[in-house]
């Protein structure tokens, strides 16, 4: 098996609100992801495919077919918008780096018909990142 | 907020980055002058050397729905600053760290230490810890018996 990662860059902006908080609660569980009007981040996310290269072209899976999943499934959803209020994927979540994750985990999966999703990585700045696997196939693997 | 138990079929964990700077001398009372010298080459050097060190910590767990997050990361940065980067950041490993006394502080063991210091972590599972010595040379642990490890 062989692992392929294709990265790409969306920059958004969030903020970290629950309704169900008082204000003093928002404050102290959020910090400053709490401010009203929001903020932003230039998020790196990196897709990582399973899979055995094809013996006839060498490949996992096409990176063009890879590419225009991630532009229409990512890059058009995310890129240069409010993931609070325009990402209808992440209405009534907080748009953590985890649940992000998740929400690209759910769209990109069953787009992915050559190989097999084994990875999202998500970072939200260099030092921060969620990953998400398949249930059961173990992030914990070394390699 | 949106409510649900599990994290559905995936599982996600956490990562987060730390940075600690630190010396530390390879060199093993069990072994001679001669093959000290041989098997650590300039990390015997006497009186030690540093690096600055990258320490990756992973952790899983339910995301909990109010709040969105695996664990709230100022508990996480404040669980880590007073088990690791507190007694470990620009201190001498050989000499102001305990479990080094009698163990060569390689970065195999650092992560295995780091590691023992950081599984009580009350918030979340911790998953595994990577550390980083140089850009060119980084190790991982993830306890004895990780979870889809294929040993």
């Amino acid at each position: 098996m062989v692992l392929l990662t294709r990265k790409i860059e969306f920059a958004a902006s969030h903020l970290y609100h629950n309704p169900d908080f008082s204000p003093e609660e928002n404050r102290r569980v959020f910090g400053k992801c709490n401010n009203p009007h929001g903020h932003g981040h230039n998020y790196t996310l990196e897709v990582t495919v399973a899979g055995e290269p094809d013996p006839v072209t060498g490949m996992v899976l096409d990176l063009k077919d890879l590419k225009e999943i991630l532009e229409r499934e990512v890059m058009q959803r995310m890129d240069h918008r409010f993931l609070n209020y325009e990402v209808p994927e992440l209405a009534g979540q907080i748009p953590t780096c985890e649940n992000i994750a998740r929400v690209i985990w759910q769209l990109l999966d069953p787009k992915i018909k050559q190989g097999k999703l084994h990875r999202v990585r998500l970072y939200e700045t260099p030092d921060l990142f969620a990953d998400c696997y398949r249930n059961g196939a173990g992030g914990a693997k070394l390699s | 907020m949106r409510s649900s138990a599990q994290n559905g079929d995936v599982k996600i964990e956490l990562g987060r980055r730390y940075r600690f700077a630190a010396s530390h001398r390879l060199h093993s009372a069990e072994l001679s002058e001669e093959e000290n010298c041989r098997i650590y080459g300039k990390c015997n050097h006497p009186y030690g050397h540093g690096h600055n060190y990258v320490l990756e910590v992973m952790v899983s767990g339910k995301v909990d729905p109010a709040t969105g997050m695996i664990a709230n990361l100022e508990e996480l940065d404040g669980f880590v600053e007073s088990e690791v980067l507190e007694p470990f950041d620009h201190k001498s490993l050989n000499s102001d760290v305990e479990a080094f006394r009698a163990t060569v502080p390689t970065t195999e063991n650092l992560c295995i230490e780091i590691f023992r210091r950081l599984k009580p972590f009350p918030k979340a599972k911790l998953e595994r810890v990577r550390v980083q010595e140089t850009s060119n040379n980084g190790f991982e642990y993830a306890g004895e018996n990780p979870d889809g490890f294929e040993g």
